[in-house]
């Protein structure tokens, strides 16, 4: 069931972001598969934060390898075996020596993450739009990692005890590295609350992944499986360089044509598309999928010259906004087969002129994402809607596309004068 | 005006004319065209390809926005109209490499034309002054700067946005100078506060201007000249160092203006 419900979560938040517009992200698998392996799987961006870079790989380390055992547990339970891979001998001794330092790691690592949001209280950790459910979500997720790794140490600590009361089932192994230490909390037990035990525990271990598995879907934790795609979609180009709408160029060429009638009737006479973003369903997939991946670390906040200097702007919240708002279309087409307005949009309900206007668009924040994410192409988005659409655009900067249009220059000045530098 | 002070400026227009090609556009740029301080960067660097005997030439009044301000600010409209201008002229011409002082007309040249029709090899001015001192077309005198302290403030737009980080530095080590680097320097640099539009509008509400922010961790080094390879990134430190009043003790210059002056040019 647990897997179940699972697929059935994973197949909604596909289908949102598949709501998004489409966009052609599949030249140049080369160096595409190369930001897969080193920015998601070699975590090549994590470290540039060299100790909670250090961490990080630690707790992802744990989680895909300590994987390899669950699949002994699961095949265990399935076959009524018990470690099914002893077999290996002195290989399985070094196996599972290795996952218990892992978890034990983890578990060292884990705290050191809690102590750092909840004691030491990193900036970042505690912005405006860390409140709730976003800060509550992260030490969960904190939680979960230590009772998983925790059930794991201590199944191995009761095994042990049983070992050596020689109890029926429980197969010899050597000592491991980790448990052994725990062992004596379970010496003196009886033979039948320890097999309870054990048990429990194992129990304990599936449910919880389980748990954890479908947990991902509320949560900011996602980044675990949208860390990869993320990565091979990602924006190829310099960082420099912003998309060239379309739509745009097509109607910029007829009326630069001096061969195009220009009271001709259009041949085809499709509703002119929107020009920019003024919500979710005007983003492209890739920016959906960024939204859903984003983990909320904040370190592209933590850099951003507008945040950084008390500005309404935080690139991470334009990621959470995105997610919001999206998760809430997603509900309208949940219930209703498909999107009917309700009102709201990203732009205003959830995203505010005020933010998308201090972006300076720096690129410190798309540099700091460690799964490449690309918050001002949201920004550029929403502000080409704002201008393009509404002609919203703060009068000073009016007043600058004016001066481009007149005179060719951002300033008033005349385009004669151009020159003029030569002979100062 | 002094003899010596006029600079060898041919149009695109007048070699045309002559029957000539130049090996390099020099983009000038508004701010480099219009802007009384950028103005100075681009004499200077004028003057630098001058003593180099570089056979380049500027478009003159044939030049207009990029249209990077526009595009930045959302109306794609309108960059795509200046693009397109700019890149008809720019093909009538058979113009095949540029060379800018203004990491955003090189930005959008370089990455945003190509799609519109606009292939060009794009060079930062940096980049040029290093290949004509790799071909042995250009010597650097450190003069004055020899042993000052120097610090480079990356543009945005030259440095993350392009990935060119050495160029700019290599000049500065070249000309002796010491070379000290801000806690956030290269890809971590912050932002000088004027990219994406924000040149052109007040700032939106905070606690402290993004360019006073800047220029703190500039002052941290102590430097005797901030060096900037841009001429916005330009106005907003040195409205930064305008505010702290130390504009007696520190300098903010292009790489370019170094250049020239060390070398009396």
């Amino acid at each position: 069931m647990g897997i179940f419900m699972f697929a059935k979560n994973m197949g909604k938040l596909i289908r949102n972001i598949k709501l998004g517009g489409d966009v052609d992200r599949n030249d140049n698998s080369a160096e595409r598969w190369k930001n897969v392996l080193m920015v998601a799987l070699g975590q090549s961006k994590m470290t540039k934060k060299l100790f909670p870079g250090i961490l990080h790989i630690i707790v992802y380390a744990g989680f895909i390898i300590i994987n390899i055992e669950l699949l002994e547990i699961i095949i265990d339970g399935v076959l009524g075996t018990h470690r099914v891979f002893v077999g290996m001998g002195r290989f399985y001794t070094l196996l599972i020596d290795s996952f218990e330092i892992l978890a034990f790691l983890v578990i060292v690592s884990v705290i050191i993450f809690w102590l750092r949001r909840n004691i030491l209280k990193l900036t970042r950790f505690h912005k405006p739009e860390m409140k709730g459910w976003a800060f509550n979500d992260a030490n969960n997720i904190l939680y979960i990692e230590t009772l998983l790794m925790s059930a794991f140490l201590l199944m191995n600590a009761a095994d042990w005890n049983l070992q050596m009361l020689e109890s029926h089932h429980y197969v010899t192994t050597d000592p491991f590295v980790i448990s052994s230490f725990l062992s004596p909390m379970f010496t003196g037990m009886s033979e039948a609350s320890l097999i309870i035990v054990d048990r429990g525990l194992w129990w304990f271990h599936i449910i919880g992944i389980l748990f954890f598995m479908n947990y991902l879907y509320w949560s900011k934790h996602l980044h675990i499986l949208f860390a990869f795609p993320n990565t091979y979609f990602s924006k190829l180009q310099p960082k420099g360089e912003l998309d060239n709408l379309e739509s745009v160029t097509k109607e910029v060429k007829m009326m630069m044509d001096p061969n195009v009638d220009p009271y001709a009737i259009p041949e085809d006479d499709e509703e002119p598309g929107k020009l920019g973003a003024s919500d979710v369903l005007d983003l492209n997939w890739v920016q959906l999928m960024n939204a859903y991946t984003c983990t909320e670390c904040g370190r592209c906040t933590e850099v951003c010259p507008a945040n950084q200097t008390g500005k309404l702007l935080s690139p991470r919240n334009i990621m959470m906004k995105t997610r919001d708002r999206l998760e809430e279309v997603g509900k309208i087409v949940d219930e209703k087969g498909k999107f009917e307005d309700d009102g709201k949009a990203l732009l205003n309900d959830y995203i505010s002129p005020e933010e998308l206007w201090a972006c300076t668009t720096c690129n410190a924040c798309t540099d700091a994402c460690p799964v490449l994410i690309d918050p001002i192409s949201i920004i550029v988005d929403l502000r080409r809607y704002l201008v393009l659409e509404q002609s919203a655009a703060p009068t000073e900067l009016n007043m600058m596309m004016t001066n481009i249009e007149n005179n060719g220059a951002p300033w008033q000045y005349s385009m004669a004068d151009r020159l003029n530098w030569k002979d100062e | 005006m002094s003899k010596e002070n006029i600079l060898k400026v041919p149009t695109m227009a007048e070699l045309m004319a002559e029957g000539k090609n130049p090996d390099v556009l020099f983009w000038v740029g508004c701010a480099g065209s219009y802007d009384d301080r950028a103005k100075k960067i681009t004499r200077s660097f004028v003057k630098i390809l001058n003593k180099a005997n570089v056979n380049f030439a500027v478009l003159g009044t044939e030049e207009s926005c990029t249209g990077d301000p526009a595009k930045r600010a959302g109306n794609e409209f309108l960059f795509q109209m200046q693009a397109m201008t700019n890149i008809e002229v720019l093909n009538a011409y058979e113009v095949k490499k540029i060379v800018t002082a203004c990491p955003h007309c090189f930005n959008t040249i370089k990455n945003e034309y190509p799609k519109l029709g606009g292939n060009y090899e794009v060079i930062h001015h940096t980049e040029l002054l290093q290949e004509l001192i790799n071909d042995g077309r250009l010597t650097l005198e450190g003069g004055e700067y020899k042993g000052k302290r120097i610090t480079f403030h990356d543009p945005c737009y030259l440095g993350r946005a392009n990935d060119i980080y050495e160029a700019p530095r290599d000049l500065i080590k070249q000309m002796e100078g010491e070379l000290v680097e801000m806690s956030l320097c290269k890809s971590d640099a912050m932002c000088c506060g004027a990219g994406g539009a924000q040149m052109f509008k007040e700032a939106e509400k905070g606690n402290e201007e993004v360019f006073e922010a800047r220029t703190k961790q500039a002052i941290d080094v102590k430097p005797d000249i901030i060096a900037t390879g841009c001429p916005f990134c330009n106005t907003m430190i040195t409205d930064g160092i305008k505010m702290k009043d130390l504009n007696e003790q520190i300098k903010v210059l292009d790489i370019a203006e170094i250049i020239a002056d060390a070398n009396k040019l």
